[in-house]
């Protein structure tokens, strides 16, 4: 790792360490994630394969702090790699062991190796033992993390825990892009605990911008690709991108890209503050992304046409994370309540200044 | 990949210093200016208050000092210029001096031109109007038909300029007009720029109301109007050149996400202290697309200042700009309740009013969204 990221400061006009980094990234997604690989990801063989590659870069231990296996690349930074996962529609849970290390580290504790993941929501009680009885559901690839992490307030107390995959018992479910989205019980389990240094809407807070910069990535990437596919296909003679109407709709597909590259860059840098702006300024980025996918997915699939519409065409292992990425750590309308309360506290005097703060 | 960037402009601790000086300012010497005159936003005209920045030392805030500028940076004026439209200050009179007619000149105007000019636009004493649309000449700019020929004592201008914004308040016109005839092959060529002193003969400015029923408009008239030799801005023949270049300083700034931003301040005065739910998911909307615009418009402020064209990206801020400034009077009327009129409701009625029949404007004026989405669409590598 340290031959990619080195904290140097870097003289003016050259690279930066997190360009290197994100350059390497997109190196190692660009040569696994064909498109013929896509298509035995379902088979463990090829996961395993990509896993370790992404753990030769260190990617996953990104946002650990460096006592615990992290190699020190700027919060933001490192979070700047989930948008490259993004361009590339990684179906691997490279955003839920980043955010389990993070959360961990937060908390004074080494994440366990292997792919984590995190619980979006749950339920947990601790007994007098220390032990814990609990759920959670709607987990992102469940099944295959070595250790779910859940942030918890349980009789007075807000802890984090990593309860171990030999005491969970997993009932699988899928989201939308057909990912795994777990349910897992466990009860008496034997976990790692300690008193969670973060509120709940912290923790719901980071995983709804690692969800932001995703969709920035993946948005990217369906601009790129629907901008293209507008140059090849042809009709009445000549290129679709040559038409007003198809040029109109990709210009508002680039400018909602750009808009939530905008935004889930504001996130990831509320998340390396980790003040007191992080959950307006995440719910900006996040109700922006969400948006942004609905529009931008609607958009890619009319300029495609029929052949976008097919399991065969890649577009929908984009459009179909677009979709699923903008339901996780919370909808538009849950995150838009949320600032909108905000605002209106701030009254008609007080607006500007809010949203001047973030 | 395409990759349009929007980084964060650097820190500016000058900026946040300015900012709240403005603030002060503002607090003090809007207290008694009612919602409907604040939702003018920079429509609203006020020669008194123009002097009053002026003798501040806030126009011509980035120019040499030594044509009266202040030769502070790029974000410092994002911030005064913010302050000034999210208050509802009457920054019209002078907006379009200090915003593109003084950085023409500082561009490419004489040094005798800049030192008549600009000082008087930096005291806020000088004002100017935009000459460049005519009756048959809107997106395509091109087509302009005002022509202006050379004679001995000058240049004679005949033609009409149209919508030029609060003309019967300017001293000051650049003029866009043609001094060579169109060659059909190289249409951009042969157009020029002119400053024209509006007082001077042959020249009738005639007003033009709007739907709601208010003169900003009016239709200029050039009738054998002559201008001296050291009218013409720039090079002859260059005048297309000169125009599009500034685009993305016009396109860019806080004006083009803010003009019905009093509209939601008065619209979170009837809602306060406390919104039901429908309500605070609806203005968290509208604050998110506000906070994110905010970002890629300062943004784009960073890039100008490090010398970046970022005109691409200043087409997006301004077509996602007016779609926000449009759908506030489209979220406020849906959440206004029909009770008994009260004072308060009467004067949320009033600004809403307002906004809606000024918001056909937010996307046609500055560059049409059919034309912003054409700019963007070549970006893409499609024209």
């Amino acid at each position: 790792m340290s031959e990619i990221y080195s904290p140097e400061p870097q003289p003016p006009g050259a690279e930066s360490a997190g360009d290197m980094l994100r350059a390497a990234t997109a190196r190692v997604l660009g040569d696994l994630l064909t498109d013929a690989a896509r298509e035995t990801l379902a088979d463990g063989a090829t996961t395993q394969e990509l896993w370790s590659k992404l753990e030769e870069l260190g990617l996953p231990s990104a946002l650990a702090p460096e006592k615990f296996g992290g190699f020190g690349v700027p919060v933001a930074e490192a979070l700047s790699l989930l948008a490259v996962a993004g361009e590339y529609a990684l179906p691997l849970p490279l955003a839920d062991t980043m955010l389990a290390g993070f959360l961990l580290g937060k908390a004074g504790m080494e994440a366990p190796s292997g792919p984590l993941t995190v619980a979006p929501r749950a339920e947990l009680t601790i007994d007098a033992g220390g032990r814990a009885t609990g759920w959670a559901w709607d987990v992102p690839w469940g099944r295959h993390a070595r250790s779910v992490v859940i942030v918890a307030e349980t009789a007075g107390r807000r802890v984090i825990v990593a309860v171990p995959q030999s005491a969970a018992k997993v009932e699988t479910g899928a989201n939308v892009a057909g990912d795994p989205r777990d349910t897992i019980r466990f009860e008496a389990a034997v976990v790692a605990i300690a008193p969670a240094p973060f509120s709940l809407l912290d923790v719901r807070a980071a995983g709804a911008a690692t969800r932001a910069l995703m969709l920035a990535g993946a948005l990217r990437a369906v601009t790129a690709m629907t901008t293209q596919y507008a140059e090849e296909r042809k009709q009445f003679g000549r290129a679709i991108g040559k038409f007003q109407a198809i040029q109109q709709s990709l210009a508002v597909l680039a400018g909602q890209s750009a808009s939530a590259t905008a935004a889930a860059d504001m996130a990831a840098d509320a998340v390396a503050a980790w003040g007191q702006v992080l959950a307006p300024a995440v719910a900006a980025a996040k109700i922006r992304c969400g948006e942004a996918a609905g529009t931008g997915a609607a958009i890619a699939h009319q300029v495609h046409g029929a052949i976008g519409f097919t399991r065969e065409h890649r577009l929908h292992h984009y459009t179909r994370r677009l979709w699923a990425w903008r339901d996780e750590y919370g909808r538009e309308a849950e995150w838009a309540r949320r600032l909108g309360s905000h605002l209106v506290a701030a009254g008609p005097a007080g607006l500007w200044p809010a949203i001047t703060a973030i | 990949m395409i990759h349009f960037a929007f980084p964060s402009p650097p820190a500016c601790p000058e900026g946040e210093a300015l900012r709240t000086e403005v603030r002060a300012f503002l607090e003090k010497e809007l207290a008694d200016r009612p919602p409907i005159d604040r939702a003018q936003s920079w429509n609203g005209v006020d020669a008194v208050f123009s002097r009053k920045l002026g003798q501040r030392g806030w126009l011509g805030l980035t120019w040499p000092k030594r044509y009266g500028g202040h030769e502070r940076s790029a974000l410092e004026r994002y911030v005064l210029l913010e302050e000034l439209l999210a208050a509802g200050a009457p920054v019209g009179a002078h907006w379009i001096a200090d915003r593109q007619s003084g950085p023409s000149i500082l561009r490419f105007g004489t040094e005798e031109q800049k030192l008549a000019i600009l000082p008087r636009i930096a005291a806020g004493e000088c004002f100017f109007g935009i000459g460049m649309s005519e009756a048959d000449t809107g997106s395509d700019l091109a087509s302009v038909r005002t022509r202006a020929g050379r004679a001995d004592e000058g240049w004679r201008v005949n033609g009409a300029k149209l919508w030029t914004t609060n003309a019967h308040h300017c001293h000051y016109m650049i003029l866009f007009c043609r001094t060579r005839p169109v060659d059909p092959d190289r249409r951009h060529a042969g157009l020029s720029q002119f400053l024209v002193d509006l007082s001077r003969p042959g020249i009738t400015i005639r007003p033009i109301l709007n739907l709601a029923g208010e003169r900003h408009f009016n239709e200029v008239v050039f009738e054998d109007a002559l201008l001296p030799h050291d009218a013409i801005l720039g090079q002859e023949g260059d005048g297309w050149k000169q125009v599009t270049g500034e685009l993305a300083f016009e396109r860019s700034g806080p004006e083009r996400f803010l003009s019905s931003f009093t509209l939601l301040v008065e619209l979170l005065r009837a809602l306060s202290p406390a919104a039901d739910e429908r309500a605070e998911i609806a203005v968290g909307r509208l604050g998110a697309q506000l906070i994110t615009l905010r970002h890629m418009s300062r943004s784009v402020a960073g890039m100008l200042e490090a010398g970046a064209d970022p005109a691409l990206e200043a087409a997006m801020v301004k077509d996602l700009g007016a779609l926000v400034e449009q759908e506030i009077p489209e979220v406020a009327r849906d959440l206004i309740a029909d009770g008994p009129p009260t004072e308060a409701s009467r004067k949320l009625a009033e600004v809403l009013a307002y906004a809606t029949m000024h918001a056909p404007s937010f996307s046609l004026r500055g560059g049409t969204r059919e034309i912003l989405r054409g700019i963007i669409a070549r970006g893409l590598g499609l024209r």
